[in-house]
């Protein structure tokens, strides 16, 4: 436990919620303990593109504990939600059983409601689909080009032109496959209706949202609707928002008058809620022979589900990352028989950052540069993406590479592909930029001292394994000095003040203020109690002025005296015969500041891979990451976001990869020995180091987000790695064993 | 999954007349089952019987029971002494959870993980004979370039098998008909016309145990397993090599491949290549050309080839190089 006071924020503490996971208390969204729970099971389409010709459930229907089968045909369509008009969204805005059309491979077609799981489960294998199959569009060949305008269109000077007469150009194509989120905790709500209430355990990284986007689809009155999710087995962007299962589930319960669980399998993790979306991106740089950047094109297509519209923002990256007069970007959506694709770590930033931080580094091959020295010739001093170009609120990405080259020894990389030898390997050294933009949204917070001399902070947003939680208890922690063991926080509940969805890296800025607002808010009741309650040590006496008070130490003090001189917080609360006092606060970005600065944190990766060509066999060896993202306010937590971003490149770069069958729309691989994530044997001694300078444009502590960045270089700075190594330039992830043994590499895009 | 009977053996003779499928460590079949990929009306658990048992023969060699657990046998002794290619092939193989339920029989008859085999809405002649193999025009880079026919490409996925087959195991059964001893290298079919049909094996007939022969003073042995990731993953080609070499000479040796057969795949050609030769890469490359000489790719599966020659080339290096 870190020590009370100032020291507490950007200490390394422990996550408070630690021992409740480590001993199995901890309740995910499946554990909540229920009366009468009936389960629910999907009957998932096994095509691509059809209609439902028919459902026959009647021998499912018999079978044992059987309480329902709902499907398109017997059930109250659901509304659609709102999305845009009221700031809500669902994984897909076409909700279970609309119609009879089959759009993907697993999607739900039906649901047996059961006794139990293994009698839901038995019974949906019994349901009979007919389908009248078509043709599904499944690669990207498969579906027709793209009609009008692009998705994203960004353009500044003249790239085309410039392009076209540089004297030095890189124009190649990169494809990152789709990859499928495996969070250990798989989609799962129970919903239980009493009277027209309903409630929903869930795992999700978004309970306000979710309880939004439920009471949409249902048509049900917000307030009707409650979200409870204390604990999320992770989310990785794919519980951002509610997928089909928990409509089912309200659905469902509301039909057998019961509350209802429906966990979404591991296999149709891979299918019905969402992916980050395959992406072929063309990269052209042009350069001047010294190596100054003078047009970047950067064109993406992307596929899309036949259902609804999701845009990974590949190319905003591109247009502030360095500095180059003229840029066009443009990225064009395809649709496909494939679910809808949803955020993953990192989206936009994490598939773009690898075209460009690849194709910088066959450009700096070309010029026979430093891949460091060319980045830092291009090095964007403001933001260009905007017109006119915005300063950064604080970026230090030259201490981040100049950090790298001294920890990673870069000065003795011999840029020679194949030249540097340890044992019978060789090695290569790679390394690339990464980014995120920082930002931050609006939170309520409420914190609430005890007359036990424990505070209570509660928030209706959620933490989704990150550490928030934990950050929660620092901040109270810090402006009362009560120690964080007696400091409860309550998150994960959407009937709290409304917080921030747990995504896009901004939690920890967007709920600092507001917390700090909001223990302030507690204190000064607290102060104010202790002036106007006879029996007070600072009770102002009719007439007197009341002594200016401070709390420190979780002492109510006179402010110029020490903390030790007053009493604890609690005996005045107990004089006054109160049990508690609150505090409550919304903060807000101000929109005045909005626009003036831009805000990124930075980064700079470097990898090492050894490679044995007597048996084409690669691992990664050695991973450094350096990261400025504002002050870290607590050490542990930021650590570990970072070096477990950090696995997950690894996977990307080196495993990672749904493949699907182009005759069905199956992902072959949907299952966890099948489906590449780094093992721990895949996953070297891994450094992590902050370079630490507050960044007080959007909060007092100077905090900007670290969920995301650290996956960010991963795959360009190992992919640049292994080019060093093998003379191999691998442009479509993941990296195969093929790539080095010159062979065919199933490409099935 | 469907409904089915569950007993448990109390004896040899009794699993034996029981006419149910086995379950000895259920890492295979559970899983099928759960997939409906296997079907069983009746499940004999055979846990109780008293083949866990790994001992030393009279005359040199060791006998391994057939529940003895693939953990067990990895860190036994004798096995990481004398036979470091079997406990090396093992800790290649899955998880330390699976090898912690995985058994010898259960090891020798694990099935494949061919992506439609386990899905029953494909067509596969091994699951269903006659409804056609969705694998040959289908994502291939996973399957045989060794043993395949026109109806199944299907690789053995057995880490150890592959070691036993270099190490000239024996499998001892005991049926209906009373007790067998089929040498591994005898044991195992390739798919032809009827890849249902995996091995030897008649219904109802129980691997009791598993025999290996002694080496002979000098011998050395390894198993290299090559795959996409550091671990958990089946091999995409492996060698396992058991070998004698005095002087540079090579005096015997006994070479199979994994990853790459429809069965484990012993290589003779290889064999005849090296024996009498000199221990030497370019014999080295020329034994694994003629271990690969019969190999036919697919569409995606062409580089397993090359991998499964570099493979063996390793471990014929690994294997014969002076300490
Ligand atoms: C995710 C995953 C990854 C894996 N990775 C690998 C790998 O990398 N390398 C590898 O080699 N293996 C791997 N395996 C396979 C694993 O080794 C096998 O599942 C295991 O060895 C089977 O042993 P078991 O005792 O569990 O068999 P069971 O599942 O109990 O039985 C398998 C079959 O054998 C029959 N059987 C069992 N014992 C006998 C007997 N004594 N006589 C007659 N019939 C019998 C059963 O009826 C059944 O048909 C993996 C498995 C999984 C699930």
């Amino acid at each position: 436990m870190g020590t009370p006071g100032n020291s507490i924020i950007g200490a390394a503490v422990s996550r408070i919620d630690g021992p409740a996971k480590v001993s199995g208390k901890a309740q995910y969204a499946l554990d909540h303990p229920l009366d009468n729970v009936a389960y629910g099971v999907g009957v998932a389409s096994t095509v691509g593109n059809a209609r439902i010709a028919s459902i026959d459930t009647s021998t499912a229907e018999r079978m044992p504990g059987v309480l329902a089968i709902l499907h398109h045909g017997n059930t109250e369509p659901l509304f659609r939600p709102a999305e845009q008009l009221e700031h809500s969204r669902a994984g897909e805005i076409r909700p279970p059983f609309e119609d009879d059309q089959v759009y993907y491979y697993g999607q739900f077609v039906a649901l047996v409601v059961a006794n139990t799981f293994e009698q839901a489960k038995d019974a949906a294998s019994r349901v009979q689909i007919h389908y009248d199959v078509s043709k599904p569009a499944v690669l990207l060949s498969d579906a027709p080009p793209p009609q009008g305008p692009p998705r994203i269109h960004y353009s500044r000077g003249d790239a085309d032109q410039a392009f076209e007469s540089a004297p030095v150009k890189i124009d190649e194509t990169y494809v990152i496959p789709v990859e499928t989120h495996n969070p250990m905790e798989m989609h799962a709500t129970i919903a239980a209706w009493d009277r027209d209430k309903l409630t929903l355990y869930a795992t999700t990284q978004g309970v306000v949202n979710y309880q939004k986007v439920l009471s949409e689809v249902l048509g049900t009155p917000l307030e009707n609707v409650n979200v409870i999710s204390p604990f999320c087995g992770s989310g990785f962007g794919g519980k951002l928002f509610p997928w089909p299962q928990s409509m089912l589930a309200a659905l469902a319960a509301k039909r057998v008058h019961r509350p209802v669980a429906v966990q979404v399998p591991r296999s149709l993790m891979f299918t019905t809620v969402g992916h980050r979306p395959l992406t072929q991106q063309r990269m052209r740089l042009g350069a001047t022979e010294d190596g100054k950047l003078v047009a970047i094109q950067h064109d993406v297509v992307q596929p899309t589900s036949m259902v609804d519209v999701y845009v990974e923002g590949c190319t905003g990256v591109t247009t502030m990352l360095y500095d180059c007069a003229n840029l066009t970007a443009n990225q064009q959506l395809v649709r496909l028989n494939i679910g809808t694709p949803t955020p993953m770590r990192g989206p936009g930033i994490v598939p773009g950052l690898f075209p460009l931080e690849s194709a910088m580094d066959e450009l700096a091959i070309q010029l026979k540069m430093d891949p460091i020295e060319l980045r830092l010739k291009n090095y964007a001093e403001q933001d260009e993406s905007y017109s006119p170009p915005r300063p950064w609120s604080s970026k230090h990405l030259r201490e981040c590479y100049q950090t790298g080259v001294e920890r990673f020894g870069w000065s003795k990389r011999n840029p020679q592909v194949g030249s540097m030898r340890s044992g019978n390997e060789i090695l290569g050294w790679g390394m690339a930029s990464s980014t995120w933009h920082a930002g931050r949204g609006s939170a309520t917070v409420r914190v609430r001292l005890n007359a036990d001399g424990t505070a209570r902070a509660s928030c209706a947003t959620q933490d989704i394994g990150t550490g928030t939680y934990t950050i929660f208890a620092q901040v109270v922690s810090q402006k009362t000095g009560i120690p964080l063991d007696k400091i409860q926080v309550v998150l994960g509940d959407s009937s709290l003040p409304n917080g921030p969805t747990s995504g896009g890296s901004t939690t920890t800025a967007t709920v600092l203020p507001a917390i700090a607002r909001a223990t302030e808010a507690a204190i000064n009741s607290v102060l104010d109690a202790a002036t106007r309650t006879p029996g007070s040590p600072f009770f102002a006496q009719e007439g007197a002025t009341a002594p200016k008070l401070a709390m420190a130490n979780g002492r109510v003090h006179i402010a110029d005296q020490p903390p030790a001189s007053g009493v604890p917080f609690e005996q005045i609360l107990t004089t006054r015969r109160i049990a508690a006092l609150d505090g409550e606060a919304r903060t807000s970005p101000d929109p005045a500041d909005e626009h003036k600065v831009s805000s990124h944190s930075f980064g700079a990766q470097f990898m090492e891979v050894a490679w044995d060509p007597g048996i084409a066999r690669l691992r990664v060896t050695r991973a450094l990451t350096v990261i400025d993202a504002g002050s870290i306010i607590n050490k542990k937590a930021g650590t570990n976001q970072i070096l477990g971003a950090v696995v997950m490149g690894i996977g990307m770069a080196m495993l990672e990869e749904t493949i699907y069958d182009p005759r069905n729309a199956k992902p072959l691989n949907n299952n966890f020995a099948d489906y590449l994530v780094a093992t721990n044997a895949d996953v070297p001694e891994l450094e992590c180091v902050f370079v630490e300078y507050p960044d007080y444009h959007l909060n007092e502590y100077g905090a900007r987000g670290i969920g995301e960045i650290g996956l960010a270089g991963v795959a360009p700075a190992l992919i640049n790695a292994i080019h060093h190594a093998t003379g191999v330039r691998v442009r479509r992830l993941p990296f195969r064993v093929e790539d080095v043994l010159g062979a065919e590499k199933a490409t099935v895009i | 999954m469907q409904t089915f009977r569950y007993s448990q053996a109390r004896s040899v003779e009794g699993a034996v007349r029981s006419s149910g499928t086995f379950l000895a460590g259920g890492t295979t079949l559970v899983d099928l089952m759960k997939l409906d990929v296997l079907q069983p009306n009746a499940v004999v658990d055979i846990n109780p019987l008293p083949l866990a048992q790994v001992e030393a023969l009279p005359g040199g060699g060791l006998r391994i029971g057939a529940m003895v657990r693939n953990s067990d046998l990895a860190n036994h002794a004798t096995v990481r002494e004398q036979y470091a290619v079997l406990s090396e092939a093992l800790l290649s193989g899955a998880s330390p959870q699976l090898r912690n339920m995985a058994t010898t029989g259960g090891n020798l008859l694990q099935k494949t993980r061919c992506y439609y085999y386990r899905d029953t809405n494909y067509a596969c002649n091994k699951r269903q004979p006659g409804s056609g193999c969705s694998a040959i025009d289908g994502y291939n880079r996973i399957h045989a370039v060794l043993g395949g026919s026109a109806d199944c490409v299907a690789t053995h996925p057995s880490d150890m098998a592959v070691a036993m087959m270099a190490l000239e195991a024996t499998v001892h059964t005991q049926g209906a008909q009373g007790q067998r001893a089929i040498a591994l290298d005898q044991f195992y079919l390739v798919p032809g016309m009827t890849p249902d049909k995996e091995n030897v094996l008649l219904p109802g007939e129980l691997i009791t145990h598993v025999t290996l022969p002694a080496l002979a003073a000098g011998t050395r042995s390894h198993y290299l397993k090559l795959r996409d990731r550091a671990q958990y993953e089946f091999a995409l080609a492996s060698a396992a090599v058991v070998v004698r070499v005095s002087g540079r000479r090579i005096e015997r040796v006994r070479i199979a491949l994994g990853g790459v057969g429809t069965k484990p795949w012993r290589s003779a050609e290889a064999e005849r290549a090296l024996e009498g030769r000199d221990a030497t890469t370019e014999n080295f490359r020329r034994a694994a050309d003629a271990a690969m000489a019969d190999a036919k790719p697919l569409r995606y599966n062409g580089f397993k080839i090359e991998l499964a020659k570099r493979a063996l080339v390793r471990t014929l290096e690994t294997t014969t190089q002076t300490a």
